[in-house]
Protein backbone atom coordinates (compact mmCIF):
# COMPACT_ATOMS: atom_id res chain seq x y z
CA UNK A 1 0.00 0.00 0.00
CA UNK A 2 0.92 3.52 -0.46
CA UNK A 3 3.68 3.73 -2.76
CA UNK A 4 5.38 6.42 -4.57
CA UNK A 5 5.14 8.41 -7.90
CA UNK A 6 8.07 9.98 -10.21
CA UNK A 7 7.31 11.99 -12.33
CA UNK A 8 9.79 12.24 -15.37
CA UNK A 9 10.08 15.22 -17.96
CA UNK A 10 6.31 15.34 -18.74
CA UNK A 11 4.32 16.68 -21.24
CA UNK A 12 0.90 16.63 -21.47
CA UNK A 13 -1.17 17.04 -24.79
CA UNK A 14 -4.95 17.92 -25.50
CA UNK A 15 -4.64 16.81 -29.43
CA UNK A 16 -1.75 19.13 -30.93
CA UNK A 17 -2.47 22.15 -27.70
CA UNK A 18 0.70 21.47 -25.28
CA UNK A 19 -1.02 21.95 -22.51
CA UNK A 20 1.56 21.30 -20.00
CA UNK A 21 5.28 21.31 -20.51
CA UNK A 22 8.46 19.46 -18.42
CA UNK A 23 6.85 18.46 -15.44
CA UNK A 24 9.46 16.56 -13.15
CA UNK A 25 8.89 15.58 -9.52
CA UNK A 26 8.65 12.82 -7.02
CA UNK A 27 5.43 12.21 -4.65
CA UNK A 28 6.47 10.30 -1.78
CA UNK A 29 4.15 7.62 -0.12
CA UNK A 30 2.26 7.86 3.28
CA UNK A 31 2.00 11.96 2.93
CA UNK A 32 -0.52 14.72 1.02
CA UNK A 33 1.17 16.67 -1.78
CA UNK A 34 -1.20 19.86 -3.00
CA UNK A 35 -0.77 21.01 -6.07
CA UNK A 36 -1.47 25.03 -6.37
CA UNK A 37 -1.60 27.60 -9.44
CA UNK A 38 -3.68 29.76 -11.34
CA UNK A 39 -6.71 28.30 -13.06
CA UNK A 40 -5.78 27.23 -16.33
CA UNK A 41 -1.85 26.20 -15.60
CA UNK A 42 -2.88 22.41 -15.70
CA UNK A 43 -2.94 21.01 -12.24
CA UNK A 44 -5.86 18.71 -13.62
CA UNK A 45 -4.11 17.96 -16.66
CA UNK A 46 -0.96 16.57 -14.56
CA UNK A 47 -3.47 15.19 -12.13
CA UNK A 48 -5.27 12.90 -14.30
CA UNK A 49 -2.21 11.88 -16.12
CA UNK A 50 -1.65 10.15 -13.08
CA UNK A 51 -3.89 7.47 -13.42
CA UNK A 52 -4.29 7.57 -17.23
CA UNK A 53 -7.69 8.91 -16.97
CA UNK A 54 -6.72 11.70 -19.01
CA UNK A 55 -6.42 9.50 -22.43
CA UNK A 56 -9.99 9.39 -21.68
CA UNK A 57 -10.34 12.54 -23.21
CA UNK A 58 -10.54 11.96 -27.49
CA UNK A 59 -7.30 13.00 -28.66
CA UNK A 60 -5.48 13.48 -25.26
CA UNK A 61 -1.95 12.42 -25.49
CA UNK A 62 1.32 12.39 -23.36
CA UNK A 63 4.71 12.62 -23.61
CA UNK A 64 7.57 11.37 -20.64
CA UNK A 65 7.00 9.06 -17.60
CA UNK A 66 5.15 8.27 -14.79
CA UNK A 67 6.61 5.73 -12.86
CA UNK A 68 4.82 4.21 -9.33
CA UNK A 69 7.44 2.48 -7.43
CA UNK A 70 9.56 2.40 -10.71
CA UNK A 71 7.12 0.85 -12.99
CA UNK A 72 5.83 2.45 -15.96
CA UNK A 73 2.21 3.61 -16.08
CA UNK A 74 2.61 4.35 -19.49
CA UNK A 75 4.58 1.44 -20.44
CA UNK A 76 2.96 -0.51 -23.41
CA UNK A 77 1.96 -3.43 -21.86
CA UNK A 78 0.45 -1.49 -19.12
CA UNK A 79 -3.65 -1.90 -18.65
CA UNK A 80 -4.72 1.66 -18.24
CA UNK A 81 -7.98 0.05 -15.95
CA UNK A 82 -5.12 -1.77 -13.42
CA UNK A 83 -4.14 1.39 -13.34
CA UNK A 84 -7.02 2.97 -12.47
CA UNK A 85 -7.76 0.54 -10.06
CA UNK A 86 -4.50 1.05 -8.14
CA UNK A 87 -4.83 5.18 -8.41
CA UNK A 88 -8.24 6.13 -7.39
CA UNK A 89 -9.48 9.64 -7.78
CA UNK A 90 -12.19 11.98 -6.36
CA UNK A 91 -13.64 14.53 -8.56
CA UNK A 92 -14.00 18.34 -7.99
CA UNK A 93 -17.76 17.82 -8.42
CA UNK A 94 -19.49 14.86 -6.42
CA UNK A 95 -20.73 12.33 -8.44
CA UNK A 96 -22.37 9.60 -7.43
CA UNK A 97 -24.64 7.11 -9.41
CA UNK A 98 -27.84 8.48 -9.83
CA UNK A 99 -29.42 5.26 -10.05
CA UNK A 100 -27.43 3.23 -7.09
CA UNK A 101 -28.30 3.37 -3.50
CA UNK A 102 -25.45 4.34 -0.91
CA UNK A 103 -24.59 0.85 -0.24
CA UNK A 104 -24.09 0.32 -4.48
CA UNK A 105 -22.46 3.42 -4.83
CA UNK A 106 -19.61 2.80 -2.60
CA UNK A 107 -19.91 -1.16 -3.25
CA UNK A 108 -19.83 -0.29 -7.64
CA UNK A 109 -15.92 -0.49 -7.43
CA UNK A 110 -15.69 -3.99 -5.97
CA UNK A 111 -19.24 -5.24 -7.99
CA UNK A 112 -18.19 -3.49 -11.38
CA UNK A 113 -15.22 -5.69 -10.82
CA UNK A 114 -17.07 -8.76 -10.06
CA UNK A 115 -16.75 -9.49 -6.21
CA UNK A 116 -20.53 -10.92 -5.35
CA UNK A 117 -19.82 -12.13 -2.05
CA UNK A 118 -22.33 -10.02 0.02
CA UNK A 119 -20.07 -10.96 3.46
CA UNK A 120 -17.25 -9.12 1.63
CA UNK A 121 -19.33 -6.55 0.14
CA UNK A 122 -20.86 -5.61 3.10
CA UNK A 123 -18.07 -5.37 5.09
CA UNK A 124 -16.08 -2.94 2.82
CA UNK A 125 -18.76 -0.48 2.29
CA UNK A 126 -18.63 -0.64 6.04
CA UNK A 127 -15.05 -0.06 6.59
CA UNK A 128 -15.33 2.79 3.57
CA UNK A 129 -17.89 4.48 4.87
CA UNK A 130 -16.21 4.36 8.18
CA UNK A 131 -12.83 5.54 6.90
CA UNK A 132 -14.89 8.32 5.53
CA UNK A 133 -16.50 9.65 8.28
CA UNK A 134 -20.07 8.88 6.57
CA UNK A 135 -20.91 5.80 8.73
CA UNK A 136 -22.65 7.32 11.29
CA UNK A 137 -24.75 9.72 9.45
CA UNK A 138 -25.67 7.00 6.83
CA UNK A 139 -26.39 3.69 8.25
CA UNK A 140 -29.63 3.49 8.75
CA UNK A 141 -30.23 4.57 5.15
CA UNK A 142 -28.17 2.80 2.97
CA UNK A 143 -30.14 1.15 0.74
CA UNK A 144 -31.64 4.88 -0.08
CA UNK A 145 -30.23 6.92 -3.13
CA UNK A 146 -26.77 7.95 -2.51
CA UNK A 147 -28.02 11.43 -4.82
CA UNK A 148 -30.35 11.92 -1.74
CA UNK A 149 -27.14 13.07 0.64
CA UNK A 150 -26.10 16.47 1.03
CA UNK A 151 -23.59 17.88 -1.15
CA UNK A 152 -20.35 17.18 1.47
CA UNK A 153 -21.96 13.86 2.11
CA UNK A 154 -21.97 13.16 -1.29
CA UNK A 155 -18.66 14.38 -1.71
CA UNK A 156 -17.51 11.73 1.34
CA UNK A 157 -19.65 9.10 -0.11
CA UNK A 158 -17.24 9.73 -3.58
CA UNK A 159 -14.08 9.56 -1.46
CA UNK A 160 -15.72 5.92 0.19
CA UNK A 161 -16.44 4.62 -2.93
CA UNK A 162 -12.86 5.51 -4.01
CA UNK A 163 -11.09 4.10 -0.82
CA UNK A 164 -13.42 0.62 -1.33
CA UNK A 165 -11.55 -0.59 -3.88
CA UNK A 166 -8.14 -0.16 -1.82
CA UNK A 167 -6.03 1.87 -3.85
CA UNK A 168 -2.54 3.44 -3.17
CA UNK A 169 -2.58 6.52 -4.45
CA UNK A 170 -6.04 9.25 -4.13
CA UNK A 171 -6.09 11.88 -6.30
CA UNK A 172 -8.52 14.63 -5.25
CA UNK A 173 -9.42 17.74 -8.14
CA UNK A 174 -10.40 20.17 -6.09
CA UNK A 175 -12.89 17.32 -3.41
CA UNK A 176 -13.77 20.86 -1.12
CA UNK A 177 -14.47 23.55 -4.12
CA UNK A 178 -18.53 22.78 -4.15
CA UNK A 179 -18.87 22.08 -0.31
CA UNK A 180 -19.18 24.14 2.76
CA UNK A 181 -16.52 25.18 5.67
CA UNK A 182 -17.92 22.50 7.87
CA UNK A 183 -18.29 19.98 5.52
CA UNK A 184 -14.40 20.89 3.83
CA UNK A 185 -13.26 20.88 7.79
CA UNK A 186 -14.55 17.64 7.74
CA UNK A 187 -12.63 16.27 4.44
CA UNK A 188 -9.58 18.03 5.71
CA UNK A 189 -9.91 15.95 8.68
CA UNK A 190 -10.50 12.97 7.11
CA UNK A 191 -7.40 13.66 4.58
CA UNK A 192 -5.01 13.74 7.63
CA UNK A 193 -6.58 10.39 8.82
CA UNK A 194 -6.25 8.13 5.77
CA UNK A 195 -2.69 9.88 4.44
CA UNK A 196 -1.44 7.07 6.90
CA UNK A 197 -2.53 4.52 4.58
CA UNK A 198 -2.35 6.41 1.46
CA UNK A 199 -0.27 8.66 -1.32
CA UNK A 200 -2.93 11.32 -1.84
CA UNK A 201 -2.45 14.28 -4.19
CA UNK A 202 -4.88 17.17 -4.00
CA UNK A 203 -5.49 20.31 -5.68
CA UNK A 204 -6.72 23.11 -3.98
CA UNK A 205 -6.89 27.26 -5.15
CA UNK A 206 -7.42 27.75 -1.30
CA UNK A 207 -3.93 28.17 -0.18
CA UNK A 208 -4.93 27.96 3.65
CA UNK A 209 -6.65 24.58 2.93
CA UNK A 210 -2.73 23.55 0.96
CA UNK A 211 -1.17 24.81 4.51
CA UNK A 212 -3.16 23.10 6.50
CA UNK A 213 -3.57 19.79 4.88
CA UNK A 214 -0.71 18.96 2.52
CA UNK A 215 3.49 17.96 3.57
CA UNK A 216 5.04 19.16 0.27
CA UNK A 217 2.98 21.42 -2.37
CA UNK A 218 3.65 22.07 -5.74
CA UNK A 219 3.06 25.32 -7.53
CA UNK A 220 2.24 25.36 -11.27
CA UNK A 221 2.12 28.41 -13.36
CA UNK A 222 1.85 29.73 -17.38
CA UNK A 223 3.89 32.05 -18.70
CA UNK A 224 0.48 33.71 -20.46
CA UNK A 225 -2.27 32.60 -21.98
CA UNK A 226 -1.98 29.94 -24.76
CA UNK A 227 1.31 28.53 -23.36
CA UNK A 228 1.74 25.27 -21.81
CA UNK A 229 2.13 25.24 -17.92
CA UNK A 230 4.89 24.33 -15.39
CA UNK A 231 6.04 23.09 -12.45
CA UNK A 232 7.63 25.90 -10.76
CA UNK A 233 8.81 24.75 -7.71
CA UNK A 234 7.75 21.76 -5.02
CA UNK A 235 9.11 21.80 -1.82
CA UNK A 236 7.94 20.84 1.94
CA UNK A 237 4.77 22.87 2.45
CA UNK A 238 6.52 24.42 5.52
CA UNK A 239 8.93 25.89 3.07
CA UNK A 240 6.91 26.88 0.43
CA UNK A 241 4.52 29.12 2.40
CA UNK A 242 7.55 30.33 4.38
CA UNK A 243 10.61 30.85 1.91
CA UNK A 244 9.62 29.99 -1.67
CA UNK A 245 13.11 29.77 -3.43
CA UNK A 246 11.19 31.33 -6.51
CA UNK A 247 9.07 34.59 -6.82
CA UNK A 248 6.81 34.11 -8.45
CA UNK A 249 5.87 31.29 -5.70
CA UNK A 250 6.11 34.10 -3.23
CA UNK A 251 3.81 36.32 -5.30
CA UNK A 252 1.09 33.53 -6.21
CA UNK A 253 0.82 32.47 -2.67
CA UNK A 254 0.61 36.32 -1.02
CA UNK A 255 -1.89 37.27 -3.34
CA UNK A 256 0.40 39.88 -5.36
CA UNK A 257 -0.35 37.52 -8.91
CA UNK A 258 -1.27 38.92 -11.70
CA UNK B 1 -38.97 23.75 -20.90
CA UNK B 2 -37.22 26.42 -18.82
CA UNK B 3 -40.75 26.42 -16.77
CA UNK B 4 -39.80 22.75 -15.93
CA UNK B 5 -36.13 23.40 -15.16
CA UNK B 6 -36.35 24.57 -11.31
CA UNK B 7 -38.15 21.20 -10.56
CA UNK B 8 -36.26 18.54 -12.18
CA UNK B 9 -33.04 17.77 -10.28
CA UNK B 10 -30.69 20.97 -8.93
CA UNK B 11 -28.60 22.35 -11.61
CA UNK B 12 -25.44 23.65 -10.19
CA UNK B 13 -25.10 27.15 -8.96
CA UNK B 14 -23.16 28.13 -12.12
CA UNK B 15 -25.43 26.67 -14.44
CA UNK B 16 -28.18 28.67 -13.17
CA UNK B 17 -26.00 31.96 -13.45
CA UNK B 18 -25.61 31.25 -17.09
CA UNK B 19 -29.24 30.86 -17.40
CA UNK B 20 -29.95 33.80 -16.06
CA UNK B 21 -27.39 35.89 -17.45
CA UNK B 22 -28.85 34.38 -21.12
CA UNK B 23 -32.30 35.53 -19.99
CA UNK B 24 -31.15 39.16 -19.45
CA UNK B 25 -30.06 39.88 -23.37
CA UNK B 26 -32.98 37.85 -24.75
CA UNK B 27 -35.45 39.76 -22.74
CA UNK B 28 -33.58 43.29 -24.33
CA UNK B 29 -33.35 41.73 -27.62
CA UNK B 30 -37.64 41.14 -27.22
CA UNK B 31 -37.64 44.71 -26.15
CA UNK B 32 -36.11 46.16 -28.93
CA UNK B 33 -38.20 44.03 -31.32
CA UNK B 34 -41.38 45.74 -29.85
CA UNK B 35 -39.43 49.23 -29.94
CA UNK B 36 -39.15 48.70 -33.70
CA UNK B 37 -42.81 47.52 -33.90
CA UNK B 38 -43.73 50.44 -32.44
CA UNK B 39 -44.49 52.86 -35.21
CA UNK B 40 -46.12 50.22 -37.00
CA UNK B 41 -48.65 50.42 -35.01
CA UNK B 42 -51.21 52.96 -34.51
CA UNK B 43 -49.40 55.59 -32.28
CA UNK B 44 -51.80 56.91 -29.95
CA UNK B 45 -54.37 53.94 -29.31
CA UNK B 46 -56.65 55.19 -26.80
CA UNK B 47 -58.18 52.09 -25.74
CA UNK B 48 -54.85 50.75 -24.82
CA UNK B 49 -53.45 53.23 -23.03
CA UNK B 50 -54.77 52.96 -19.89
CA UNK B 51 -54.94 49.28 -19.78
CA UNK B 52 -51.22 48.68 -18.56
CA UNK B 53 -49.48 51.47 -16.88
CA UNK B 54 -46.05 52.13 -18.47
CA UNK B 55 -46.75 50.47 -21.76
CA UNK B 56 -46.94 53.30 -24.50
CA UNK B 57 -49.77 52.62 -26.85
CA UNK B 58 -48.21 51.20 -29.87
CA UNK B 59 -46.61 48.66 -27.59
CA UNK B 60 -49.46 47.71 -26.55
CA UNK B 61 -51.68 47.19 -29.24
CA UNK B 62 -48.64 45.06 -30.48
CA UNK B 63 -48.92 43.02 -27.81
CA UNK B 64 -52.32 42.64 -28.33
CA UNK B 65 -51.97 41.73 -31.99
CA UNK B 66 -49.17 38.96 -31.16
CA UNK B 67 -51.22 37.31 -28.35
CA UNK B 68 -54.38 37.50 -31.40
CA UNK B 69 -52.23 35.83 -33.58
CA UNK B 70 -50.83 33.31 -30.75
CA UNK B 71 -54.85 32.25 -29.62
CA UNK B 72 -55.44 32.03 -33.31
CA UNK B 73 -53.07 29.83 -34.13
CA UNK B 74 -53.69 27.77 -31.04
CA UNK B 75 -57.26 27.40 -31.75
CA UNK B 76 -56.85 26.71 -35.55
CA UNK B 77 -54.36 24.03 -34.35
CA UNK B 78 -56.93 22.45 -32.18
CA UNK B 79 -60.44 22.63 -33.92
CA UNK B 80 -59.28 19.57 -36.22
CA UNK B 81 -57.67 17.70 -33.19
CA UNK B 82 -60.96 17.82 -31.35
CA UNK B 83 -62.88 17.50 -34.66
CA UNK B 84 -60.93 14.04 -35.51
CA UNK B 85 -61.11 12.92 -31.85
CA UNK B 86 -64.84 13.75 -32.40
CA UNK B 87 -65.75 12.03 -34.85
CA UNK B 88 -64.12 8.67 -33.88
CA UNK B 89 -64.91 8.71 -30.53
CA UNK B 90 -68.65 9.15 -31.38
CA UNK B 91 -68.40 6.85 -34.21
CA UNK B 92 -66.57 3.99 -32.81
CA UNK B 93 -67.96 4.13 -29.03
CA UNK B 94 -70.69 1.87 -30.11
CA UNK B 95 -68.65 -0.97 -31.46
CA UNK B 96 -65.71 -0.68 -28.75
CA UNK B 97 -67.84 -0.68 -26.19
CA UNK B 98 -69.25 -4.45 -27.06
CA UNK B 99 -67.53 -6.56 -25.61
CA UNK B 100 -67.78 -8.87 -28.70
CA UNK B 101 -65.26 -6.30 -30.20
CA UNK B 102 -62.35 -7.45 -27.90
CA UNK B 103 -63.13 -11.20 -27.70
CA UNK B 104 -63.95 -12.14 -31.60
CA UNK B 105 -62.84 -11.63 -35.02
CA UNK B 106 -64.79 -10.29 -38.04
CA UNK B 107 -66.03 -13.93 -39.08
CA UNK B 108 -69.58 -14.08 -40.50
CA UNK B 109 -69.67 -10.04 -40.92
CA UNK B 110 -70.08 -8.91 -44.23
CA UNK B 111 -70.46 -6.03 -45.75
CA UNK B 112 -74.11 -5.58 -44.87
CA UNK B 113 -73.63 -7.91 -41.58
CA UNK B 114 -72.69 -5.65 -39.34
CA UNK B 115 -70.90 -6.16 -35.43
CA UNK B 116 -68.10 -7.99 -35.50
CA UNK B 117 -65.18 -8.07 -33.51
CA UNK B 118 -61.53 -6.82 -34.01
CA UNK B 119 -59.41 -9.16 -32.11
CA UNK B 120 -57.57 -10.24 -34.99
CA UNK B 121 -56.35 -7.22 -36.07
CA UNK B 122 -55.29 -6.54 -32.57
CA UNK B 123 -53.61 -9.48 -31.91
CA UNK B 124 -52.13 -8.75 -35.47
CA UNK B 125 -51.27 -4.95 -34.74
CA UNK B 126 -49.57 -5.76 -30.89
CA UNK B 127 -47.91 -8.79 -32.34
CA UNK B 128 -46.35 -6.98 -35.41
CA UNK B 129 -45.32 -4.20 -32.74
CA UNK B 130 -43.82 -6.96 -30.58
CA UNK B 131 -41.40 -8.29 -33.38
CA UNK B 132 -40.54 -5.08 -34.90
CA UNK B 133 -39.73 -3.61 -31.29
CA UNK B 134 -37.95 -7.06 -30.70
CA UNK B 135 -35.61 -6.46 -34.23
CA UNK B 136 -35.61 -2.82 -34.14
CA UNK B 137 -34.47 -1.64 -30.36
CA UNK B 138 -31.57 -3.53 -30.23
CA UNK B 139 -29.99 -2.22 -33.76
CA UNK B 140 -31.26 0.96 -32.56
CA UNK B 141 -29.57 0.91 -29.00
CA UNK B 142 -26.61 -0.37 -29.95
CA UNK B 143 -26.12 1.97 -32.78
CA UNK B 144 -27.17 4.76 -30.60
CA UNK B 145 -24.12 3.64 -27.97
CA UNK B 146 -21.73 3.31 -30.54
CA UNK B 147 -22.56 7.04 -31.64
CA UNK B 148 -22.71 8.50 -28.03
CA UNK B 149 -19.70 5.96 -26.92
CA UNK B 150 -17.25 5.16 -29.20
CA UNK B 151 -18.11 6.88 -32.99
CA UNK B 152 -15.45 9.36 -33.94
CA UNK B 153 -14.54 10.40 -37.06
CA UNK B 154 -15.52 9.35 -40.42
CA UNK B 155 -17.67 6.09 -40.17
CA UNK B 156 -19.82 7.53 -37.06
CA UNK B 157 -20.38 10.93 -39.29
CA UNK B 158 -21.65 7.94 -42.30
CA UNK B 159 -23.79 6.33 -39.61
CA UNK B 160 -25.03 9.26 -37.62
CA UNK B 161 -26.13 10.75 -41.62
CA UNK B 162 -27.43 6.87 -42.79
CA UNK B 163 -30.06 7.52 -39.73
CA UNK B 164 -30.92 11.08 -40.77
CA UNK B 165 -31.84 9.37 -44.18
CA UNK B 166 -33.70 6.64 -42.82
CA UNK B 167 -35.65 9.20 -41.06
CA UNK B 168 -36.85 10.92 -43.53
CA UNK B 169 -37.70 7.67 -45.55
CA UNK B 170 -41.77 7.39 -46.30
CA UNK B 171 -43.42 4.30 -44.74
CA UNK B 172 -44.42 3.28 -48.37
CA UNK B 173 -41.17 3.45 -49.62
CA UNK B 174 -40.00 1.46 -46.99
CA UNK B 175 -42.63 -0.88 -47.71
CA UNK B 176 -41.64 -1.27 -51.37
CA UNK B 177 -37.89 -1.48 -50.85
CA UNK B 178 -38.76 -4.82 -48.60
CA UNK B 179 -41.13 -5.55 -51.14
CA UNK B 180 -38.21 -5.57 -53.69
CA UNK B 181 -35.61 -7.21 -51.55
CA UNK B 182 -38.28 -9.67 -50.35
CA UNK B 183 -40.39 -10.81 -53.14
CA UNK B 184 -38.36 -9.44 -56.09
CA UNK B 185 -34.88 -10.73 -54.94
CA UNK B 186 -35.31 -13.60 -52.89
CA UNK B 187 -38.38 -14.73 -54.30
CA UNK B 188 -40.32 -14.61 -51.21
CA UNK B 189 -43.87 -14.21 -50.36
CA UNK B 190 -45.54 -11.40 -49.22
CA UNK B 191 -46.09 -12.68 -45.48
CA UNK B 192 -46.50 -10.09 -42.28
CA UNK B 193 -42.56 -11.01 -41.47
CA UNK B 194 -41.86 -8.92 -44.22
CA UNK B 195 -43.76 -6.16 -43.22
CA UNK B 196 -42.93 -6.50 -39.81
CA UNK B 197 -39.08 -5.75 -41.25
CA UNK B 198 -40.56 -2.64 -43.15
CA UNK B 199 -41.70 -1.38 -39.62
CA UNK B 200 -38.38 -2.04 -38.44
CA UNK B 201 -36.94 0.18 -41.33
CA UNK B 202 -38.54 2.45 -39.56
CA UNK B 203 -38.44 2.39 -35.95
CA UNK B 204 -35.08 2.39 -36.12
CA UNK B 205 -33.89 5.71 -36.98
CA UNK B 206 -36.54 6.67 -34.24
CA UNK B 207 -34.65 4.45 -31.31
CA UNK B 208 -31.36 5.56 -32.90
CA UNK B 209 -32.70 9.03 -32.02
CA UNK B 210 -34.19 9.03 -28.94
CA UNK B 211 -31.79 6.82 -27.17
CA UNK B 212 -28.77 9.04 -28.67
CA UNK B 213 -30.40 12.20 -26.97
CA UNK B 214 -30.93 10.28 -24.08
CA UNK B 215 -27.30 8.64 -23.46
CA UNK B 216 -26.07 12.24 -24.56
CA UNK B 217 -27.76 13.49 -21.42
CA UNK B 218 -26.13 11.36 -19.03
CA UNK B 219 -22.79 13.28 -17.45
CA UNK B 220 -19.67 12.49 -18.55
CA UNK B 221 -18.80 12.97 -14.89
CA UNK B 222 -20.32 9.83 -14.34
CA UNK B 223 -18.64 7.89 -17.04
CA UNK B 224 -15.21 9.41 -15.54
CA UNK B 225 -16.34 8.06 -11.72
CA UNK B 226 -16.51 4.54 -13.24
CA UNK B 227 -13.61 4.77 -14.93
CA UNK B 228 -11.61 6.34 -12.61
CA UNK B 229 -12.69 2.94 -10.19
CA UNK B 230 -11.05 1.04 -12.54
CA UNK B 231 -13.69 0.10 -14.48
CA UNK B 232 -13.50 -1.20 -18.21
CA UNK B 233 -15.26 1.17 -20.50
CA UNK B 234 -18.12 -1.59 -22.00
CA UNK B 235 -19.17 -2.28 -18.46
CA UNK B 236 -19.40 1.10 -17.23
CA UNK B 237 -21.79 2.00 -20.53
CA UNK B 238 -23.48 -1.43 -19.44
CA UNK B 239 -23.82 -0.82 -15.74
CA UNK B 240 -23.36 2.53 -15.33
CA UNK B 241 -24.50 4.73 -18.68
CA UNK B 242 -27.48 2.38 -19.55
CA UNK B 243 -29.25 1.97 -16.36
CA UNK B 244 -29.12 6.09 -15.42
CA UNK B 245 -30.63 6.67 -19.22
CA UNK B 246 -33.02 3.42 -18.66
CA UNK B 247 -36.22 5.20 -18.42
CA UNK B 248 -35.78 7.39 -21.37
CA UNK B 249 -34.77 4.70 -23.71
CA UNK B 250 -37.87 3.27 -23.08
CA UNK B 251 -39.44 6.12 -23.18
CA UNK B 252 -38.34 6.48 -26.75
CA UNK B 253 -38.97 3.01 -27.84
CA UNK B 254 -43.19 3.16 -26.73
CA UNK B 255 -43.29 6.29 -28.35
CA UNK B 256 -41.57 4.92 -31.40
CA UNK B 257 -43.82 2.15 -31.17
CA UNK B 258 -46.52 4.47 -30.94
CA UNK B 259 -45.47 6.05 -34.39
CA UNK B 260 -44.92 2.46 -36.13
CA UNK B 261 -48.63 0.84 -35.26
CA UNK B 262 -50.13 3.40 -37.01
CA UNK B 263 -48.52 2.95 -40.24
CA UNK B 264 -50.51 1.03 -43.18
CA UNK B 265 -48.31 1.59 -46.64
CA UNK B 266 -46.27 -1.37 -45.97
CA UNK B 267 -48.64 -3.86 -44.11
CA UNK B 268 -50.87 -2.85 -47.10
CA UNK B 269 -48.25 -3.78 -49.65
CA UNK B 270 -46.56 -6.69 -47.72
CA UNK B 271 -49.33 -8.12 -45.36
CA UNK B 272 -53.17 -8.74 -47.13
CA UNK B 273 -55.99 -8.33 -44.69
CA UNK B 274 -57.85 -11.16 -43.30
CA UNK B 275 -61.15 -11.53 -41.18
CA UNK B 276 -59.60 -14.02 -39.46
CA UNK B 277 -57.88 -14.53 -36.31
CA UNK B 278 -54.32 -15.49 -37.57
CA UNK B 279 -51.28 -15.32 -35.55
CA UNK B 280 -48.38 -16.70 -37.33
CA UNK B 281 -45.68 -14.41 -38.98
CA UNK B 282 -44.94 -16.29 -41.78
CA UNK B 283 -48.49 -17.11 -42.84
CA UNK B 284 -50.04 -15.60 -46.42
CA UNK B 285 -51.94 -13.21 -44.36
CA UNK B 286 -52.41 -11.18 -41.36
CA UNK B 287 -55.03 -8.89 -39.77
CA UNK B 288 -53.92 -5.40 -38.47
CA UNK B 289 -56.01 -2.53 -37.16
CA UNK B 290 -54.69 0.07 -39.98
CA UNK B 291 -55.44 -2.86 -43.02
CA UNK B 292 -58.48 -3.42 -40.96
CA UNK B 293 -59.53 0.30 -41.22
CA UNK B 294 -58.19 0.71 -45.02
CA UNK B 295 -60.18 -2.75 -45.92
CA UNK B 296 -63.61 -1.24 -44.10
CA UNK B 297 -63.10 1.73 -45.52
CA UNK B 298 -63.70 0.66 -49.37
CA UNK B 299 -67.25 -0.59 -48.67
CA UNK B 300 -70.18 1.59 -48.66
CA UNK B 301 -72.23 0.15 -45.98
CA UNK B 302 -73.00 1.54 -42.74
CA UNK B 303 -72.01 -1.72 -41.42
CA UNK B 304 -68.27 -1.53 -42.77
CA UNK B 305 -67.86 2.11 -41.46
CA UNK B 306 -68.79 1.63 -38.92
CA UNK B 307 -66.27 -1.00 -38.46
CA UNK B 308 -63.75 1.14 -39.81
CA UNK B 309 -64.66 4.06 -37.09
CA UNK B 310 -64.16 1.48 -34.42
CA UNK B 311 -61.02 0.09 -35.60
CA UNK B 312 -59.61 3.52 -35.35
CA UNK B 313 -60.60 4.23 -32.52
CA UNK B 314 -59.49 0.98 -31.18
CA UNK B 315 -55.73 1.71 -32.42
CA UNK B 316 -55.77 5.57 -31.14
CA UNK B 317 -56.75 3.82 -27.52
CA UNK B 318 -53.66 1.62 -28.04
CA UNK B 319 -51.53 3.96 -29.30
CA UNK B 320 -52.58 6.44 -26.23
CA UNK B 321 -52.03 3.84 -23.54
CA UNK B 322 -48.62 3.37 -25.47
CA UNK B 323 -47.74 7.09 -24.86
CA UNK B 324 -49.15 6.62 -21.73
CA UNK B 325 -46.75 4.10 -20.38
CA UNK B 326 -44.12 5.78 -21.91
CA UNK B 327 -44.67 9.05 -20.20
CA UNK B 328 -44.98 7.62 -16.93
CA UNK B 329 -41.83 5.83 -16.99
CA UNK B 330 -40.11 9.07 -18.21
CA UNK B 331 -41.48 10.51 -14.78
CA UNK B 332 -38.83 7.86 -13.11
CA UNK B 333 -35.91 9.48 -14.93
CA UNK B 334 -33.05 9.67 -13.20
CA UNK B 335 -31.55 12.53 -15.80
CA UNK B 336 -33.08 15.71 -16.31
CA UNK B 337 -33.34 17.10 -19.74
N1 LIG C 1 -10.73 18.62 -22.41
C1 LIG C 1 -9.86 19.56 -22.80
N2 LIG C 1 -9.65 19.77 -24.11
C2 LIG C 1 -8.78 20.73 -24.53
N3 LIG C 1 -8.07 21.52 -23.71
C3 LIG C 1 -8.24 21.36 -22.39
C4 LIG C 1 -9.14 20.38 -21.86
N4 LIG C 1 -9.11 20.44 -20.51
C5 LIG C 1 -8.23 21.42 -20.21
N5 LIG C 1 -7.69 21.98 -21.33
C6 LIG C 1 -6.70 23.05 -21.39
O1 LIG C 1 -5.55 22.65 -20.69
C7 LIG C 1 -5.04 23.72 -19.92
C8 LIG C 1 -4.93 23.30 -18.48
O2 LIG C 1 -6.23 23.04 -17.97
P1 LIG C 1 -6.50 22.45 -16.53
O3 LIG C 1 -7.92 22.10 -16.47
O4 LIG C 1 -5.51 21.38 -16.26
O5 LIG C 1 -6.19 23.70 -15.61
P2 LIG C 1 -6.31 23.81 -14.03
O6 LIG C 1 -4.99 24.24 -13.54
O7 LIG C 1 -6.88 22.56 -13.47
O8 LIG C 1 -7.32 24.99 -13.89
P3 LIG C 1 -8.46 25.21 -12.77
O9 LIG C 1 -7.74 25.68 -11.58
O10 LIG C 1 -9.30 26.29 -13.35
O11 LIG C 1 -9.16 23.92 -12.58
C9 LIG C 1 -5.98 24.90 -20.14
O12 LIG C 1 -5.39 25.75 -21.10
C10 LIG C 1 -7.21 24.28 -20.67
O13 LIG C 1 -7.86 25.15 -21.57
MG1 LIG D 1 -8.80 22.02 -12.56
Amino acid sequence: MAKRIDVQDLDIYYGKFKAVEGVSMRIEPRSVTAFIGPSGCGKSTVLRTLNRMHEVIPGASVDGQVLLDDKDLYAKDMDPVAVRRTIGMVFQRPNPFPTMSIFDNVAAGLRLNGVKNRKVLSETVERSLKGANLWNEVKDRLDKPGAGLSGGQQQRLCIARAIAVSPEVLLMDEPCSALDPISTLAIEDLIHEIKEKYTIVIVTHNMQQAARVSDRTAFFNLAATGKPGKLIEIDDTQKMFNRPSEKATEDYISGRFG
Amino acid sequence: MSASTPKQGRPDAAAEDVRTLEATPSCSATRVVERDAEPAGPAGNPRNEGASGHKSGGRAAADVAARIIMWGAFVLAVIPLVWILWSVVSNGLELVGSPRWWSDDAAGTSARRPGGGALHAIVGTLEMAAVTALIAVPIGVLTAVYLVEYGRGRLARLVSFMVDILTGVPSIVAGLFIYAFWVTTLGGQRIPFAATLSLVLLMIPVVVRSTEEMLKLVPNELREASFALGVPKWKTIVQVVLPTAFSGIVTGILLGLARVMGETAPLIILAPYTKYLQGDLFANLMATLPTMINDNRTEVTQAAIDRAWAASLTLILIILAFNLVGRLIARTSKVKA
